[in-house]
């Protein structure tokens, strides 16, 4: 498979069909393995790394989830294709940083990716749309033993799997969720969440993980530890926590639907002004406002068959996404104008917000929404 | 002095914390101080990784001069890059680590997965033991006729396990 197929197909992951997709944009649970007695990609010489990445990769591109996959070594990508994989979460900020040595291999449905040589010999990760954590560490949990019958993994009896960094020795697991909580930050409610989820020692971050800003109301969250629990056990405490943020974010929406239409309303209404007229964008004020569009298809205040274009938008208006779908290189300003020409275009088709759709749906008649018209 | 945490940019905020009686203390520069929430004194949303950077500190003073056998990582090159060099250095720098594993996790011991190559390992291992118990045993009662079986089942045994 070609780079260019990689970029026409969007992501089975992205198009939103899971469970409580709304508000759990997607879900994906990554594990980290390494060759026993062998330096981590870190330490290792460039040869030894090279030597590595030779012994692992026939054993990925044979396993039958990977027919038809697309391979590449991470000196034949360019920086600009690295950065839209990364953009797709297909591959770490650190391992786009990576040359000679190092590979990229996920199948044509882009829902399994392995990294060779990140910080680990292997990183596998596994995408779904919605709530479904489970799901996505089923799927790894087979790979991995079938590349365990292969390959000799470093374990210890006592540690477990061994990693290059020891926040994630044991397991050798991270399962994350996107969560979409523009209620909870209108409400500005964000910070009680996240201060008590990290209280519970699971980790919040902003889209891009670690160290990024939280962009387009998008939250990921993960567990932070490894040692001393049980993979299933992880993923239940993270779903049961997720599950809890989720109907927190009704009820934040539900209370702004009941005692601050009049904010609502109009945060609404300026994000579809602005972003169908505007004419210079930055990815972060289009990530931010297409949000609160996205909260509108689900307050009904747009159309629900909207919804695919909207996200589709999310990931198109990102800087490496536009440079690559524009035939020429573009500087900031340029990218700017050429975000807002295609937001404008795309919003062509998305017909005013419906104020009266948001009121019916509060389930009460004699929402303050209502009695304003 | 250098950030505990990014390693590149001058400390300006020293924090000491006392942890189940000892006290750990954590240099940050401005950066990674507001990046970890330690600003905010209501948050302390990373406080798992500020105790794993108090323990590495303790890593500083044991022996930095103990090489790793298999990749030649010393303890000097863990504080700077935070990971570590192959597989072995954690059998290497056990002691040191031990602290920092428990200040970062849940645990000090893996209950997840268990490779099937390690379990099979593991099962081998246990059968051996209660064999030479069990030869033990034997020689202690003059048995000898089981001795003999029970050797022989060792010496099969020891081929499959370095197989």
């Amino acid at each position: 498979m070609k780079f260019s197929n990689v970029m026409s197909n969007t992501g089975e992951w992205l198009r939103g069909e899971g469970p409580h997709h709304q508000i759990v944009v997607s879900s994906r649970v990554r594990l980290a393995r390494n060759l026993r007695n062998r330096a981590f990609p870190g330490w290792a010489k460039k040869a030894e790394r090279t030597a590595i990445l030779e012994l692992i990769k026939p054993h990925v591109e044979k396993l039958p989830e990977m027919q038809d996959s697309f391979s590449e070594l991470l000196q034949d990508l360019s920086a600009l294709e690295k950065q839209v994989l990364v953009e797709r979460h297909l591959i770490s900020r650190e391992h786009a940083a990576k040359s000679a040595g190092s590979a990229v291999i996920m199948n044509r449905r882009q829902t399994l990716s392995i990294m060779i040589n990140e910080e680990d010999h292997l990183r596998m990760q596994s995408m779904r749309s919605g709530l479904q954590l489970k799901q996505a560490f089923k799927l790894l949990d087979k790979i991995d033993s079938a590349l365990e019958s292969e390959l000799e993994f470093a374990y210890d009896q006592r540690l477990g799997y061994l990693t290059a960094c020891p926040t994630n020795v044991g397991t050798g697991m991270r399962a994350s969720a996107m969560l979409h909580l523009p209620g909870l930050v209108l409400s500005e409610l964000i910070n009680q969440v996240v201060q008590a989820v990290s209280k519970i020692g699971l980790a919040v971050r902003g889209l891009y993980g670690e160290g990024t800003e939280a962009m387009g109301n998008l939250f990921q969250i993960s567990n932070q530890t490894t040692l001393g629990e049980k993979e299933d056990e992880i993923i239940a405490r993270l779903t049961k926590v997720i599950e809890t943020i989720i109907d927190k974010e009704h009820d934040a929406r539900q209370v702004l639907i009941q005692k601050k239409s009049n904010t609502l309303w109009d945060q609404i209404g300026r994000a579809y002004g602005v972003l169908t007229y505007a004419h210079a964008m930055s990815s972060k004020e289009a990530l931010n406002l297409l949000s609160i569009i996205k909260l509108g298809i689900d307050l009904n205040v747009f159309p629900e068959e909207k919804r695919l274009p909207i996200d589709e938008l999310f990931m198109d208006t990102q800087p490496a996404h536009l440079q690559n779908s524009s035939q020429q290189k573009l500087n900031a300003e340029e990218r700017d104008h050429l975000r807002a020409q295609i937001i404008r275009a795309r919003l062509k088709v998305l017909p005013k917000p419906d104020i009266s759709k948001l009121a019916k749906d509060s389930g009460n008649g004699s929402s303050p929404a209502s009695s304003e018209r | 002095m250098l950030c505990d945490v990014c390693k590149c940019n001058d400390a300006t905020v020293f924090l000491t914390q006392i942890i189940e009686g000892k006290m750990q203390k954590v240099n940050l520069c401005d950066a990674c101080s507001k990046e970890k929430g330690v600003q905010d004194p209501t948050g302390f949303a990373l406080a798992d990784l500020l105790l794993g950077i108090g323990a590495a500190e303790e890593i500083e003073k044991g022996s930095s001069t103990q090489r790793c056998p298999v990749c030649g990582f010393t303890q000097m090159d863990f504080k700077k890059a935070g990971r570590l060099g192959c597989s072995t250095c954690y059998a290497t720098f056990t002691e040191a680590l031990t602290a920092l594993l428990k200040a970062m996790h849940k645990g000090t011991a893996h209950v997840g997965k268990v490779p099937q190559r390690a379990h099979r390992a593991g099962e081998l291992t246990d059968k051996m033991r209660n064999l030479n118990e069990s030869l033990q045993k034997a020689v202690a009662e003059e048995n000898y006729e089981t001795a003999a079986s029970l050797r022989d089942q060792i010496k099969q045994l020891e081929g499959e396990l370095t197989s």
